[in-house]
């Protein structure tokens, strides 16, 4: 170690992957920040994930290329990494480290805070309850989103999954007069249009100027990518807690951010869980995802809908497995409805809204919600086993009833699951599509809504 | 004497010490200036490995590491019931308290307040021998719960030299004196019980007493014994949190432990929201007055959510050992497995399957060993138990993973969650055709004593049609329902009908969340009843059609929700109701 103008450099022993070997450490703590200076004069930001024994294993954000093992310091700044907030944020464009992108300088700050955050306490959460109208029906109406949730869409290559997030974000964004909504958009790795795409579209709608975006995209270092979720939580977490903003976090894509750790993990040589992914992996994700929510006493919120890309559309691989067994249920994407051109083709049946229950009903949306949505549900997934049976046997082997159900799914898809990117419909129109896909059916088969609500709605 | 080491190595959780030779297995200790809490896992020479309990971001090499002394242990006594706790038994309002929203690090609170006054009577006197396990006076902590002070069980016992009479007292207390040998020892209303060590018990019997849910499908297909011991397994999105959360809240034991281990936040948030507004049925008291929740929620601290399994089963058994019967439910332990696997990684120790421990089927079973229906120690005579229920999550759904296979092994009743079924939002999605229970012999006397004698026939009636369904159901896949002749069609059809009527249960609808024993043998009897009638009908000539027809079987399928428990003459007017329309399409078609 040497002294130079009163900061301590260390010498790098070995350079493996993502990682740097620091020799000759006697001051370094667990987590620390690092800044490693080429010969040349450039800096680069790291992190400590171990030490001891005088060394320290660093992980280096912008990556390890170009770096020598003489000539190049590493320097342990005496804190953790900290993302500076202020109110200023917003609007503005950084990269996936939180440093300014736009061409503009740093905002000033008010404060500088722990990207990793702190576990809320659970005891200290409200629970979430508020109804989020997004103005698209299937969601709205089957699948709501609530106030300090965490909704993932899972998806697979091509689809349409960020256009549903762009119009979520824009349509959420703009409801009623509600002035203290923000959009905090994260991109993990993601292509320069897709981001681009997103940026256009929040401009159109003028929610630009209440929008925060961290960009890492796809040729941007990929370790850089551990980092981009959290900074982007820290400015979420600052605006909705200490502004008393609601905010809407869109993270894209998770399944670059899960590749990143696993080559740290990799690089660690440490014994790897399921198909390569580190054994924590699942903690690893709770700890973005679990940084959505509400606190009591707080006006904010802080709701989340991290996109994800399905590994040859299959749900069962790690990454959307661990991220549905952490979230609070899951939009999933279907490649056949996608095909046919439905837009958004979210196969209801897969998907879910855990705390839905919660945030819909009388006084908030309408007394029969419930109800007619389970109604859909149980006669979508008839249709469906209908449609199977019918590609069998024929229409000829079915019955008067199974046609009726066969008339249902079609609706289903066509009016009530169809809408236009642009297409902004109001809770009311959405519950009333809803009774006219069960209109479809005969009165007897509605066995999930009470008869009040039959008499009242039931188109004949 | 203690230990006092010096901090060499970090990594995540898992710090290493040296000059740690005097510390113990399992030893808690201070680690850092900060003072965080962690527990020794491994000593090789004078380095100890420490699982550290909470965050070790800023930690350095180089800072102190002090023993206690003590192994991880809870604190037992009143004030428990009602609490919200993190994975080592701190109370998650005094977290708050002291670091707001967020759980900061190195703070130390007491699991109760030592300075609340309970109103303790005495019921032994001076002059009485005791020994470890007897009860020495009574302290009412809930409206539900009435504490039973224990003399702690690995006390040596001795004649009571000095108790104090009834009145309000704390917790910092000296309540009575014992000698024995010529040596007095003081008794406080607490003790504290290491958590990894199982609390002794007297004997234990045979589980033959079902633990009543309320939820058809478990009490009446799938039933779990008081003292049993149940996993449900299932991917996510299946409902596991809801039929845990069902379970906790109708269970007719009079304590519940709910354990949230490596779980979302707001699950915890929900139970603590609606614990308070439920009313047990039984009782009508709210239902928090019998709950303890542990919560170490998924972004919590990895090694904590390690401990809040034992810290859970530990404060189980010392409310079993008063004699009551408690329910702990672990949502899940397939975080608590992950846990288990990351510190093992941390040790560099050897892998089994998918990077777990080879010591986890070991660990599991030591858990699930510890529910039991007993006689506990000491005098008054009493008997409580511990039925322990254990979520799994198992990667991808697949069941075929090591903490599905291992957990299998060590439990009788099985309730397998099926995607398929949640997907069609059939709820509870247990499949009737997966799922186990190896208490169903042992626990038909209490029904056929209470509920009715014909409970098991009818049973396994009803369950015959589901089985007879599974197997019908490949040839209509191939050649479509109308292949089958009509005594088969019948058996879709109340097979269609057992499902939505008896299997499925809506947890939020104010009527169906819970159902009695009765209204659950009679839902069931009117099933087969229908069933048998209408295969009568066929043979006397009625017509599918007509059967499929009769208004009765929407008033079957509603009667879960629209039947409240108290209004079983409704069901008996359905039944009559059955019988006239069945005699008119007999009726009908003698005539033609």
């Amino acid at each position: 170690m040497s002294n130079q103008g009163g900061v301590q450099y260390s010498k790098i022993a070995e350079i493996k992957g993502p990682l740097v070997i620091v020799d000759g450490v006697d001051n370094a703590a667990f987590d620390e920040l690092v800044e490693i200076e080429t010969t040349e004069g450039e800096k680069r930001l790291g992190k400590v994930l171990e030490v001891g024994n005088g060394k320290a294993v660093v992980q280096v954000f912008e990556g390890t290329t170009g770096l020598s093992v003489s000539g190049t310091n590493a320097k342990f700044v005496g804190k953790v990494m900290e993302m500076p907030v202020s109110e200023q944020v917003l609007g503005r464009v950084f990269d996936g480290l939180g440093r300014a992108k736009d061409g503009l300088p740093e905002p000033v700050a008010d404060s500088f805070l722990d990207i990793n955050g702190a576990p809320m306490n659970p005891e200290q959460r409200e629970y979430p309850k508020d109804f989020i109208q997004t103005g698209v029906s299937v969601i709205d109406g089957m699948l709501t989103l609530v106030r300090g949730q965490k909704l993932p869409i899972f998806s697979g290559s091509g689809m349409s999954h960020n256009i549903l997030a762009a119009q979520i974000a824009r349509q959420a964004a703009i409801i009623g007069t509600d002035d203290s909504f923000a959009v905090v958009f994260a991109a993990i790795g993601v292509q320069y249009s897709e981001a681009e795409y997103f940026k256009r579209s929040l401009e159109e709608s003028g929610a630009l100027k209440r929008s925060v975006l961290f960009l890492n995209l796809a040729d941007d270092p990929a370790i850089e990518r551990i980092i981009t979720p959290r900074v982007a939580l820290t400015v979420a977490e600052y605006l909705a807690y200490d502004l008393g903003m609601h905010v809407l976090v869109i993270l894209t894509d998770m399944t670059n951010y899960a590749e990143a750790l696993r080559e740290i993990s990799a690089a660690r040589e440490e014994v790897p869980g399921r198909k390569g992914y580190p054994g924590y992996l699942y903690t690893d994700l709770s700890t973005i995802y679990e940084r959505a929510g509400r606190l009591k006493g707080k006006k904010g919120s802080v709701t989340q809908v991290p996109i994800l890309t399905m590994p040859s559309d299959d749900i069962t691989h790690p990454i959307p497995d661990l991220t549905g067994y952490i979230t609070e249920g899951q939009l999933v994407l279907g490649r056949d409805l996608f095909r046919q051109g439905v837009y958004p083709p979210i196969n209801i049946l897969m998907s879910l809204s855990r705390i839905m229950k919660d945030g819909i009903g009388e006084g908030s949306t309408r007394a029969d919600h419930q109800e007619i949505s389970n109604q859909n549900y149980d006669a979508y997934s008839r249709a469906q086993e209908v449609r199977a049976l019918a590609g069998i046997v024929g229409k000829a082997g079915l019955t008067p009833v199974d046609l009726n159900y066969m008339n249902f799914g079609d609706e289903f898809e066509k009016k009530f699951l169809s809408q236009a990117i642009d297409e902004d419909r109001t809770i009311e129109e959405t519950l009333g599509l809803q009774w006219n896909c069960v209109s479809k059916l005969p009165k007897n088969e509605l066995t999930k809504v009470k008869d009040k609500y039959v008499e009242q709605y039931y188109k004949e | 004497m203690v230990a006092q080491g010096k901090i060499v190595w970090i990594s995540g959780p898992a710090v290493k010490a040296d000059g740690m030779a005097d510390a113990k297995m399992y030893e808690t200790v201070s680690v850092g200036e900060s003072k965080l809490i962690g527990e020794v896992i491994r000593l090789t020479g004078d380095v100890a490995f420490i699982q550290v309990y909470e965050s070790t971001s800023g930690l350095k090499p180089g800072e102190p590491v002090v023993g206690t002394g003590n192994p991880l242990s809870v604190f037992l006594g009143p004030g428990i019931i009602g609490q919200i706790y993190d994975g080592i038994q701190r109370p998650l309002k005094d977290l708050a308290a002291k670091s707001g929203s967020f759980i900061g690090r190195g703070i130390t609170t007491t699991p109760v307040d030592m300075t609340k006054e309970y109103h303790f009577s005495p019921t032994v006197a001076v002059g009485d021998e005791v020994e470890a396990g007897n009860i020495i006076g009574i302290v009412p902590e809930s409206s539900l719960i009435e504490h039973k002070i224990l003399v702690p069980p690995d006390h040596k016992g001795g004649k009571i030299t000095k108790i104090v009479s009834e009145g309000d007292y704390n917790l910092d207390v000296e309540i009575a004196t014992v000698e024995k040998d010529g040596e007095s020892s003081p008794l406080m209303m607490w003790h504290k019980w290491p958590v990894r060590q199982p609390r002794p018990y007297l004997k234990r019997y045979d589980p033959t007493v079902p633990l009543l849910t309320g939820q058809r499908v478990i009490d009446t297909f799938f039933p779990l014994a008081k003292g049993g011991t149940g996993s449900i397994p299932g991917a996510f999105g299946t409902g596991k949190t809801v039929t845990l959360h069902q379970i906790a809240k109708w269970a007719d034991s009079q304590v519940v432990v709910y354990i949230g281990c490596g779980e979302r936040g707001n699950e915890m948030t929900e139970v603590l929201v609606e614990f308070p507004e439920l009313k047990d049925p039984r009782t009508g008291k709210p239902l928090m007055d019998r709950t303890v929740l542990v919560a170490n929620t998924s972004n919590m601290p990895v090694a904590a959510r390690e401990a809040s399994i034992y810290t859970g089963v530990t404060i189980a058994e010392y409310y079993r050992d008063m004699g009551y019967d408690v329910v702990l439910v672990a949502d899940s332990t397939s975080r608590w497995a992950e846990a288990l696997r990351e510190m093992s990684g941390r040790l560099e120790e050897m892998p089994a399957e998918e990077g777990y421990p080879s010591y986890l089927a070991s660990r599991l079973a030591e858990f699930y060993e510890r529910a039991g229906r007993v006689q506990a120690k000491g005098s008054p005579e009493r008997d409580g138990s511990v039925s322990l229920v254990g979520a799994v999550s198992p990667s991808g759904g697949d069941f075929t993973e090591p903490v599905t296979t291992h957990t299998m092994r060590f439990i009788k009743t099985f309730w397998a969650l099926d995607a398929s079924l949640a997907y069609s939002r059939h709820y509870p999605s247990i499949n009737w055709m997966n799922s186990y229970s190896g208490y169903l012999a042992d626990i038909a006397k209490w029904w056929s004593e209470n509920i009715s004698k014909d409970w098991l026939d009818i049973r396994s009636q009803t369950y015959g049609i589901l089985q007879r369904e599974d197997t019908l159901k490949e040839i209509v896949k191939l050649l479509g329902p109308e292949a089958l002749p009509d005594e088969e069609k019948l058996i879709l059809e109340v097979a269609r009908m057992v499902k939505i009527g008896i299997l499925q249960q809506n947890s939020f609808d104010d009527v169906d969340t819970y159902c009695s024993p009765e209204k659950q043998f009679k839902l069931m009897k009117l099933q087969v009843d229908f069933y048998n009638k209408g295969q009568q009908a066929l043979k006397d000539g009625a017509s599918l059609a007509d059967i499929r027809s009769m208004n009765v079987i929407s008033l079957l399928l509603k009667a879960r929700m629209d039947v409240k428990d108290d209004e079983m003459d409704k069901l008996d007017k359905i039944g009559n109701d059955m019988e006239e329309q069945f005699k008119s399409v007999t009726g009908v078609k003698v005539q033609n």
